[in-house]
């Protein structure tokens, strides 16, 4: 068995006694073929001595066991780390991040405590998956939709705790932000309602956020101040119809104009859902189109002429490339619009978008999708399912097998920087990321796109694979935390990131000699002064393990 | 060499074991396979669009790629890929799909194999 670092043997043995007390032997791993299966698989030390793993793990079934859990901890000194569904794959699996801590393993606790239809929410505990929830809902021919990230096997609350996205309307889109109130299990042992949930008997607690003082939720995100057990989550009423519409437009330069105009569209609500670009000459997909190219649904390969442009261009332009895309029409960038709502409303805001766009000569206009809600069978079949609230894993064609990819890959991690909302700052962090792949000795990075998750800022997401060869893992790591130090010295800072960078990038946020991670630390002191709930994760480190930051 | 020679006869020697010994399992035990398989496993190896578990397995020439349409599967194999992941499919703990559960797939998935 496996011993957390600094803790006795005797315990260690204690206290996994007194833990299978409160959530009985069967709920406490402690063997190493069942403490293996909360390895990261797609951990980029895989098979390294570096590798982050478990000692063990424990699975409460409840708020009440997960204090007893947390008092035993304490008692003994024994790090713990809670997962929610453990499947954050790509930013982190159920590995924790100081290796050897507990993993505090909430997948048992998956009541749906509430759904309101009327008042279009849910309050959900951290087990719940997206599929979970979608299929209660469902079942119970509920007309609410739930904002599902892509694949969508994680749960609401460990996607919202790790401040991912999906595809709804804006006010959705956001998972941190359309959650309402959260019941929280500190270090301590003593349980917290945030929000309304503050005041006994409260009316309101999944309706009305930030209740009275400071609201403190966020301080509970990405972080470890303590375990959330339960969490309300604000739900889309499904809309009526569904509309979406393709922007083309023929040069270089119009992606600047493009992403002005969209975002503009976007800030005043005449496009409600999120935007896709693309690139139809350089061959880039829309992210709803990455499942469909993969399994086979691709356009034509470029032609020898364009291939030869392309691998010639710089940073995805050349003037020649450019006179090619123009002699054969084929249109530089796209950007799909969806709107949600009532279809005269649907209709009107894409004619009075198309009317914007018309600002830039040679745009063209395809109109796409236009369902009346609910969508029958065959409709969903065919759908980029995300954008109807329905929770898929075809996004994991990503690297797998496939028709078009018979090399697949172990898994993937994402380097995924936050940069301005302009078509300036898209071809500034290009030329960037591009000249800083060459400058690593890794393979350069072909011109990108960012999402556009976010309303305010774009978001870059490029996949790092994750091999089987240490050599190539690691060439792959130092790559990876270099690309952090570049970006930084731009001005760009990654939104989410798996363990093994948690360090590296807290250390880019470092205004004024590190102040917002001192705060942090100071924090942490305080709600955590043993420091057993979840290590470093974030960069935030107990006083007995913090390091200098680098 | 050796190494490789022994684990796949052990292989082998649970394949064996697990075709001639076991139990027919009962419609109850399939029936929860069923149940259990389609919230786990059908998301990514079901049938339709979208399925990269299926995709996967049809472009290495797999026939049938749908899992739940294949008479060649064991108990054994089963346990292996749930427990230990292969390629881009992840590992699942005791915590989301239980050893019973595990073995309830496993009667699913192996309902129509031969005798």
């Amino acid at each position: 068995m496996k011993i957390p670092p600094g803790v006795s043997a005797s315990d260690f043995a204690a206290a996994v006694k007194e833990f299978e007390d409160v959530v009985g032997k069967e709920w406490v791993f402690t063997s190493d073929e069942d403490v293996a299966l909360y390895r990261d698989p797609y951990s980029p030390f895989l098979g390294e001595p570096d590798e982050l793993v478990a000692s063990a793990a424990v699975a409460p079934d409840g708020a009440e066991q997960v204090q007893a859990v947390v008092r035993i901890a304490n008692k003994y000194k024994i790090p713990i780390y809670p997962v929610s569904t453990g499947k954050n794959l790509g930013y982190g699996g159920a590995a924790p991040v100081f290796s050897g801590s507990v993993v505090l393993d909430l997948k048992r606790m998956n009541r749906i405590l509430e759904v309101n239809e009327e008042s279009a929410y849910a309050l959900v505990e951290p087990g719940v998956s997206y599929f979970d929830l979608y299929r209660y809902i469902q079942e119970k021919g509920l007309r609410l939709w739930v904002d599902v990230p892509d694949p969508g096997w994680g749960s609401p609350v460990g996607n919202a705790l790790d401040r991912g996205g999906g595809y709804l309307m804006a006010q959705y889109r956001n998972h941190f932000d359309s959650h309402c109130g959260m019941e929280v299990v500190l270090a301590n042992g003593e349980i917290i309602r945030t929000g309304m949930g503050a005041m006994p008997g409260a009316k309101t607690w999944q309706e009305y956020k930030t209740g009275f003082g400071p609201w403190v939720d966020g301080i509970f995100s990405q972080s470890n101040f303590g375990v959330v057990t339960k969490m309300g989550f604000w739900l889309m009423p499904e809309p009526e119809a569904y509309l979406s519409g393709t922007v083309y437009v023929p040069r270089h330069a119009d992606l600047i104009p493009l992403v002005r105009i969209l975002t503009h569209l976007e800030n005043t609500r005449v496009t409600n859902g999120m935007p896709d670009l693309g690139s139809p000459l350089l061959y880039i997909p829309m992210i709803q189109e990455i499942d469909v190219w993969n399994e086979g649904g691709a356009p034509p390969p470029p032609d020898a002429e364009l291939a030869e442009l392309m691998a010639k261009s710089d940073a995805g332009f050349s003037p020649e490339l450019e006179a090619y895309a123009l002699r054969k029409g084929i249109s530089y960038w796209s950007c799909k619009l969806s709107f949600y709502g009532p279809p005269k409303a649907n209709e009107a805001n894409w004619e009075f978008a198309k009317e914007k766009f018309l600002a830039i000569p040679g745009a063209k206009f395809v109109e796409n999708e236009n369902y009346k809600l609910p969508l029958t069978p065959e409709q969903r079949e065919k759908v980029h399912k995300p954008q109807f609230g329905i929770p898929s894993l075809a996004m994991f064609s990503i690297g797998a097998r496939t028709a078009t990819n018979p090399n697949p890959t172990n898994g993937h991690m994402w380097f995924s920087p936050i940069i301005p909302r302009t078509g300036e700052a898209i071809f500034e962090a290009n030329r960037v990321f591009n000249e800083a792949a060459k400058e690593f000795g890794i393979p350069a990075l072909a011109f990108s796109l960012p999402s556009c998750y976010w309303e305010r800022a774009f978001i870059f997401i490029f996949a790092f694979p994750v091999t089987r060869d240490v050599e190539t893992n690691k060439k792959n790591r130092a790559a990876f935390k270099k690309l952090v130090q570049r970006a930084a010295e731009h001005g760009w800072g990654e939104y989410r990131t798996a363990p093994a960078y948690q360090d590296t990038i807290m250390s880019t946020y470092a205004y004024n000699n590190h102040s917002l991670l001192r705060f942090q630390e100071t924090l942490k002191d305080a709600v955590d002064p043993n420091g057993i709930l979840s290590a470093g994760r974030y960069g935030i480190w107990p006083k007995h393990l913090r390091k200098e930051p680098a | 060499m050796k190494i490789a020679g022994v684990g796949l006869l052990l292989a082998a020697s649970l394949i064996l074991a697990d075709a001639a010994f076991a139990a027919p399992p009962d419609r109850e035990q399939i029936e929860r396979g069923r149940k259990v398989y389609d919230k786990w496993c059908f998301p990514c190896h079901g049938t339709g669009l979208g399925k990269p578990g299926t995709e996967s397995l049809a472009a290495r020439g797999q026939k049938p790629a749908v899992l739940a349409e294949r008479t060649d599967l064991t108990s054994p194999m089963i346990t292996q890929f749930v427990r230990h992941g292969v390629l881009f499919m992840p590992t699942f703990r005791k915590t989301e799909i239980s050893d019973a559960d595990l073995d309830a797939i496993a009667a699913y998935l192996t309902r129509n194999n031969k005798q």
